[in-house]
């Protein structure tokens, strides 16, 4: 007998004729009823508790705001060309001279300095930034490597709670769901920012 | 299918075979000899050393206290919290009922996106599918996500037997394996060393490393980075657990925090997934609530910092080859058992560890396997037939607070005690415990012998010269009982006696 057909046995054994007929309680909470303006803050406030950083702009200002963003995460006088930008971020977002992901072998992609990206959707209760692998939020390695992530925000983009920004998801999508800049808890269980992934977030939030 | 339980040191039989134990349906539990389910004594002796380390006590204790408060302030945030922990808990239960239908599902899926399906019945076959995938892509080395169910069936030492080099890429698992150490604890494998130890197995076995390395948790954490850095871009094979899998969608999910994760399950060629078959859920829809009862629960955070998705492969994004072995190692003779059946719910939280009086005082290593604390000491034992880790049932006051904290509502302390009078009734032989409580219950039957027996018993107090409680230097067997409680003196008179004195025999 295969290992398959052997351990799909054992469970129909171990279960027997008799399955127990389970009904899932769903009276969580399934969405979030605070008005959108508070949703926001609430959004700021987590990611802020996590220490990611957040630039509020109007929609026309959005590049000279991630410009600022690139300023508060690599410095004032970073290299234009060493900020490498998911290739559907609008050019609207992208300051002057900036790379383009061009598809090169992903570990190359850490010569970078920052990458610029879109979120897919973001939810305010965790101040959790998901990215899809799509062409606004990039392939996966490039919002990894490079050491500061700019992630731009559009409100309309921003749920209040995990339940509602599930359905807004392609489960089959390379996801990442970002909760802040790397962290670890594992020395005495403090917890520390910025180990392997980006040490340093910094969120624009449009509108 | 049964067989007779296998003494250790016997021959191995060939991988996939039932050798160890087997529950009364037959189903195999873990088998012996390979992996880290069973500790090498039992836990009262182990907790006895462990109780003596002062250092360790007191790394313990900080660490526990810290996670609990953080867990109390994030739990308390979430108004519906119970109500997701009641459905939590419905969904493993109905999940596990159709366990079977859910895996094939998740196997469809997987297939169907390019990824390909393994079954492993026990440790021994999940370790030789992974040594011959990884040998099949030429690589002598690869890089770990932290993984309990790798730990569980001694991956690492299986793949460097077969001269392959594997790497642990979590800080915690890192320090464990440099500094040559078996995990401790669930989320935090390193729990039971502080800063200043962590920074002396860093100075002693990192190659290149800063000698002015001060023990700041910071600049330790960048140390890690710099050490693992190099390792990640150069990884050709990752290995990887799950904490959940979908089976409607077939999408697995990694939860972590530091990006060591998201490296592994990113950067390298090939992905090789080792999974318990109990991690499944149903439906897409499902992670809504795990993804919100498994961060605050574990680390005391809203949501750790990285969760990974991703379903077969992604042309243009991260490994072009994926492999899913699916486990069994014990686990459907956990299921078979009616109560024990409901640690499968564990979504490896740690919660319980943190809350739990006798984990924060003895460690994990007292627990000799690598599920400690209250949920390893019904996971433990059942995975390997309760004989094997017959001490850890009895590892808990049963005080009930590791039920308040598990996220899916485990009622671990009925476990324990369904798993105590299991371990009883295994008994051959007649213990000492069982002599005196048959003894006990002749005397407690007849009330002119219990009078007597208690009058018998009024002699002890004379042991006790004017003290409440009895010496704890009793001889055997009594003080098998006394070495670690106090046995009351007894009273000058029973109550019996005091009636009659008072009442003259009158009812």
């Amino acid at each position: 007998m295969s290992a398959r057909e052997d351990v799909l046995g054992r469970i129909r054994t171990a279960l027997g004729e008799r399955r127990p007929d389970v009904v899932v309680p769903r009276d969580y909470r399934a969405t979030d009823d605070r008005p959108a303006a508070q949703r926001l803050d609430v959004l700021v406030d987590r990611l802020e508790d996590y220490k990611a950083s957040v630039l509020r702009c109007g929609p026309d200002e959005v590049a000279a705001t991630v410009a600022a963003a690139l300023d508060t995460g690599l410095g004032a006088g970073w290299q234009p060309a060493s900020v490498v930008v998911a290739p559907g971020v609008p050019a609207g977002w992208r300051p002057e001279g900036t790379s383009e992901d061009d598809g090169r072998p992903a570990v190359d992609l850490a010569a970078f300095a920052a990458t610029l990206t879109g979120v897919a959707v973001a939810i305010a209760e965790t101040g959790t930034l998901v990215l899809d692998g799509g062409p606004l939020s990039g392939r996966r390695a490039v919002s990894l490597l490079p050491d500061c992530l700019v992630c731009v925000v559009e409100t309309g983009q921003v749920v209040g709670s995990v339940p509602e920004a599930l359905p807004r998801l392609d489960p089959n999508a390379p996801l990442t769901m970002v909760s802040g800049p790397s962290a670890t808890s594992d020395i005495e269980l403090q917890r520390v920012e910025g180990v392997h992934g980006p040490r340093t977030l910094v969120v624009v939030l449009v509108g | 299918m049964t067989t007779t339980p296998v003494r250790p040191g016997e021959t191995p039989l060939a991988p996939g075979a039932p050798r160890s134990g087997t529950t009364f349906l037959g189903l195999p539990t873990a088998p012996r000899g390979v992996g880290h389910l069973r500790g090498d004594r039992p836990f009262p002796e182990a907790a006895r050393d462990a109780l003596r380390d002062g250092q360790l006590r007191a790394n313990l204790g900080h660490a526990t206290s810290t996670i609990r408060a953080k867990r109390a302030k994030v739990v308390g945030e979430v108004p519906d919290w119970e109500q997701l922990r009641q459905a939590g808990k419905a969904l493993k239960a109905s999940t596990m009922a159709r366990l079977d239908e859910h895996l094939v599902e998740l196997e469809r899926q997987v297939a169907a996106r390019g990824g390909t399906v393994h079954w492993a019945r026990d440790a021994d076959e999940a370790n030789a599918i992974v040594t011959r995938l990884v040998q099949a892509t030429g690589a002598d080395e690869v890089v770990k996500v932290k993984s309990m169910a790798t730990q569980e069936i001694g991956l690492n030492e299986a793949l460097e037997s077969a001269g392959i080099t594997a790497h642990e890429t979590d800080l915690a698992e890192l320090i464990v394996q440099l500094g040559d150490d078996a995990p401790s604890h669930i989320l935090v494998p390193a729990i039971h060393k502080n800063r200043a130890e962590i920074r002396e197995i860093f100075l002693r076995t990192m190659p290149g490393v800063d000698p002015e390395l001060t023990d700041e948790p910071r600049r330790l954490a960048m140390a890690a980075r710099k050490h693992l850095r190099e390792r990640f871009l150069r990884a050709r094979v990752a290995i990887s657990g799950a904490n959940f899998a979908v089976a409607e969608t077939g999408t697995l999910a990694v939860v972590e925090s530091e990006g060591n994760g998201r490296m592994c399950l990113t950067l390298p060629q090939t992905l090789i997934t080792v999974m318990g078959i109990e991690k499944l859920v149903p439906t897409w829809r499902d992670l809504e609530v795990f993804l919100q009862l498994l961060p605050r629960s574990s680390t005391g955070e809203r949501m750790n910092p990285y969760t990974s998705m991703w379903s077969g492969v992604t042309p243009g994004d991260g490994p072009q080859e994926f492999h899913l072995v699916l486990l069994d190692n014990g686990r459907t003779a956990v299921l078979a058992d009616e109560v024990g059946r409901e640690a499968l719910h564990c979504i490896r939280c740690s919660a319980c560890l943190n809350v739990c009086p006798v984990y924060e005082r003895t460690g994990g290593h007292s627990y000799g396997s690598v599920y400690p604390g209250p949920i390893g000491a019904v996971l433990s034992p059942q995975l390997t037939g309760v004989e094997d880790n017959a001490s850890l049932p009895y590892a808990s006051s049963l005080c009930g607070a590791c039920y308040d904290a598990c996220p899916v509502a485990i009622d671990i302390p009925s476990i324990l005690v369904h798993l105590r009078a299991e371990h009883v009734e295994a008994q051959q032989r007649t213990t000492p415990e069982a002599a005196a409580f048959r003894l006990l219950s002749r005397a407690m039957s007849n009330p002119r012998l219990w009078h007597l027996t208690q009058r018998a018993a009024s002699l002890g107090r004379f042991l006790a010269r004017g003290k409440p409680t009895m010496p704890a230097a009793l001889p055997p067997p009594a003080s098998a009982w006394t070495r670690s409680r106090d046995l009351p003196a007894p009273p000058r008179e029973t109550f019996v006696q005091q009636w009659t004195r008072e009442r003259g025999g009158r009812s």
